[in-house]
């Protein structure tokens, strides 16, 4: 086969679908990755704030719909609601679960974020049901994109944009702000941002909240592309978005971003080019890859242990 | 203690005489399922099947000159106690046996049937080289095989829609994978070419790029094999990257759930299911006897278990007599109106006019196709 006969149109079809899940998955990668730059905690309940991000949308959705709202306003109220609904959840698991566990063993918090993940799940499945439930598609096709619909569409359109306005607004965030001096100050050190007066467990918080706000987005968007969400989504959101992060550095912000578009685009590949039943071998198998010759990840530095 | 012995001796000579007599005068039919243990769900509604339709055989006079008699054996659906329960079967000189209820006692007990030359009719079990194999000439069934959904889907693609070109898509469960390798070999006989076949990831948030190569491969139909969850996501997707190939799953996307899950993507979608069986007079009869007796609904396989019966006596009816071969030619050679509707037997022992329908998704509802 030469270049030239390289069915370049499927190639971009799976280029454009691989953006679209790497970026989703960036998304929710980077509450991982912030969490853990900063206290050095896997928050295994990330996924799970995730999927209420998702349901809380679909309750606001309904309600909205029958108030007479129409599509996008329903969908940016929806959205709005719902992550701050996911921020007051990310801000009192952190007060729940992690901060009684400050200076305990590392691994007591791990433990208690398992046991949160599971709580959330199982609040869920009870408090709403264990069935899928219909996601509306609150997204419009809209008439412009119709030419080249079948290789982005409107929803992949707006994941898209929302995913990069998202990040150009942490990146400002963190790089401009006060509360993001006082973030990058206490991933460096915390004990020496104590002592130059940031209050470090008002900064863990505010993580929490950024990072659980992003998971809501992620969730939303993911919902109304797929129209259906149950209260295991955010389970294997968490695997897969976890796996981004530690692609690309865990701790490293624009790491998980990188990690999240190279694990969207090799599953889309290799679903694509092989076969989707070895999506998830390939996903992996290049995680050990890169893991072997990167050991600290794709933009990971590998950094002494503090002690 | 002699005397003891002599006079059990008696009683049990007695006994044997007795129930060769009955046997001469009338029918005597076995019927063999789970009936304890945590399968009993599955083999009860036959037995009280059995229970009512006989009642109403023996109280109109029974077959033959004599009372039908039946006896109940539980197998517990485990291959070692139905090889025992067979065992006794033959020695109780049964002529028909309905049951066993899962395929795997059933496939146990058969060869012991087959020698004794008992005719078992089973309601409930699928397993397709049962009838296929023919190694069990002595068996009938009034379910269809497990195979036979995958086959009428495939009929249905090559036959109705034309396509020849067909993407086979499964879950990679036993169910999903089973309904796509059972419509396989099918297609391929109707000269339709396989272009795709491929196992998806149940609960993944994307399968763009399994759509993508739907479309590459310019497939006419896609055959899906598994739930409605991924069933409902693909063909969102599908919808959404403008691919237009109709889509046909088993009767696990054939309910509600998946209606509520897809939404207005669902129209157009085609699924086979059981056929409806629920205006079928007779079953309404039964339907609403068993409800007046026992104040509930009948269980699983309440219905094909009634068929077996009906089956079971009809044929000896036909036939005239209890020989084995009699029933046979009457079961292969004649139609039973049952609850199950108008049911005829096949040379390999499958029922006729039992299974599976295919239907469409239109206006927000399953509708059988014709």
């Amino acid at each position: 086969m030469s270049f030239l006969d390289f069915d370049w149109e499927y190639f971009l079809l799976l280029f454009a679908g691989g953006l679209v899940k790497g970026s989703i998955y960036a998304l929710i990668a980077l509450g991982y990755t912030m969490v853990y730059g900063i206290i050095q905690l896997i928050n295994f309940a990330h996924g799970e704030i995730y999927m209420i991000g998702a349901f809380v949308a679909l309750m606001v959705s309904g309600v909205l719909t029958i108030y007479g709202f129409s599509g996008v306003s329903i969908l940016v109220l929806a959205a709005i609601v719902a992550m701050i609904y996911a921020a007051a959840y990310g801000f009192t698991l952190e007060r729940i679960a992690y901060r009684p566990l400050r200076g305990a063993p590392r691994l007591s918090p791990l433990i208690s974020a398992i046991g949160m993940s599971l709580f959330l799940q199982n609040y869920v499945m009870l408090s709403q049901t264990p069935d899928f439930l219909r996601f509306p598609s609150l997204i419009p096709d809209f008439a412009f994109m119709e030419p080249i619909a079948h290789i982005i569409n409107s929803v992949e359109v707006v994941i898209l944009g929302t995913t990069v306005i998202t990040m150009l607004g942490l990146t400002y965030l963190i790089k401009f702000t006060k509360v993001g001096k006082a973030m990058r100050a206490t991933q460096q050190d915390m004990t020496m941002a104590r002592l130059v007066g940031i209050n470090s467990d008002r900064v863990i918080s505010m993580t929490f909240v950024i990072g659980s706000v992003l998971a809501a987005i992620g969730g939303v968007l993911i919902a109304s592309r797929l129209e259906q969400i149950n209260f295991m989504i955010g389970f294997l959101a968490g695997v897969k978005a976890f796996t981004a992060a530690v692609l690309g550095g865990i701790g490293n912000i624009p790491g998980a971003v990188l990690g999240g578009l190279v694990l969207g685009l090799t599953e889309s590949m290799a679903a694509g080019y092989i076969s989707s039943a070895y999506e998830d071998v390939f996903a992996f198998g290049l995680l050990v890859l890169i893991l072997t010759f990167r050991p600290a990840g794709l933009l990971g530095k590998a950094v002494k242990q503090k002690v | 203690m002699k005397k003891m012995r002599n006079v059990l001796g008696l009683v049990l000579g007695l006994s044997l005489a007795l129930s060769t007599f009955a046997a001469a005068a009338g029918v005597k039919l076995a019927v063999v399922g789970p009936h304890s243990g945590d399968l009993a769900p599955y083999g009860i509604p036959t037995k009280e099947a059995v229970e009512m339709y006989i009642a109403e055989v023996n109280k109109a006079g029974g077959v033959l000159g004599g009372e039908v008699e039946v006896l109940y054996l539980d197998s517990q659906c485990k291959p070692e106690i139905a090889t025992n329960v067979a065992a006794k079967v033959a020695s109780e000189k049964v002529n028909v046996v309905i049951g066993g209820i899962c395929s795997g006692a059933t496939k146990a007990a058969l060869g012991i049937y087959k020698e004794a030359g008992v005719i078992a009719i089973s309601p409930s079990a699928t397993n397709p080289p049962l009838t296929q194999s023919g190694d069990y000439p002595n068996f009938y069934r009034t379910i269809a095989p497990d195979d036979e959904q995958g086959k009428m889907a495939a009929n249905f693609v090559t036959g109705k829609l034309a396509a020849k070109k067909i993407a086979l898509i499964h879950d990679k469960g036993d169910y999903g994978k089973g309904f796509v390798d059972f419509s396989k070999p099918v297609l391929e006989a109707a000269g339709a070419e396989i272009v795709m076949y491929e196992g998806i990831t149940p609960g993944a948030m994307d399968y763009s790029a399994v759509v993508q190569k739907i479309r590459r491969e310019r497939a006419d139909a896609v055959v899906f094999g598994g739930y409605h969850p991924e069933a409902s996501k693909l063909i969102a997707q599908m919808k959404k990257k403008r691919v237009k190939a109709p889509f046909i799953g088993p009767d696990g996307i054939k309910g509600n759930g998946f209606l509520e899950i897809a939404g207005k993507n669902a129209e157009g979608v085609y699924a086979t299911g059981p056929m409806d069986v629920s205006s079928v007079a007779m079953n309404k009869d039964a339907k609403a006897a068993y409800q007046k007796a026992k104040n509930a609904e009948p269980g699983t396989f309440f219905d094909q278990g009634y068929a077996a019966v009906i089956a079971a006596i009809e044929a000896v009816k036909k036939a005239g007599s209890t020989d084995p071969k009699a029933i046979e030619a009457a079961l292969k050679g004649s139609k039973f109106d049952t609850t199950l509707g108008t049911i005829g037997f096949s040379a390999s022992g499958d029922a006729t006019g039992v299974g599976f329908a295919v239907y469409q998704v239109q206006s927000g509802d399953f509708v059988e196709i014709k």
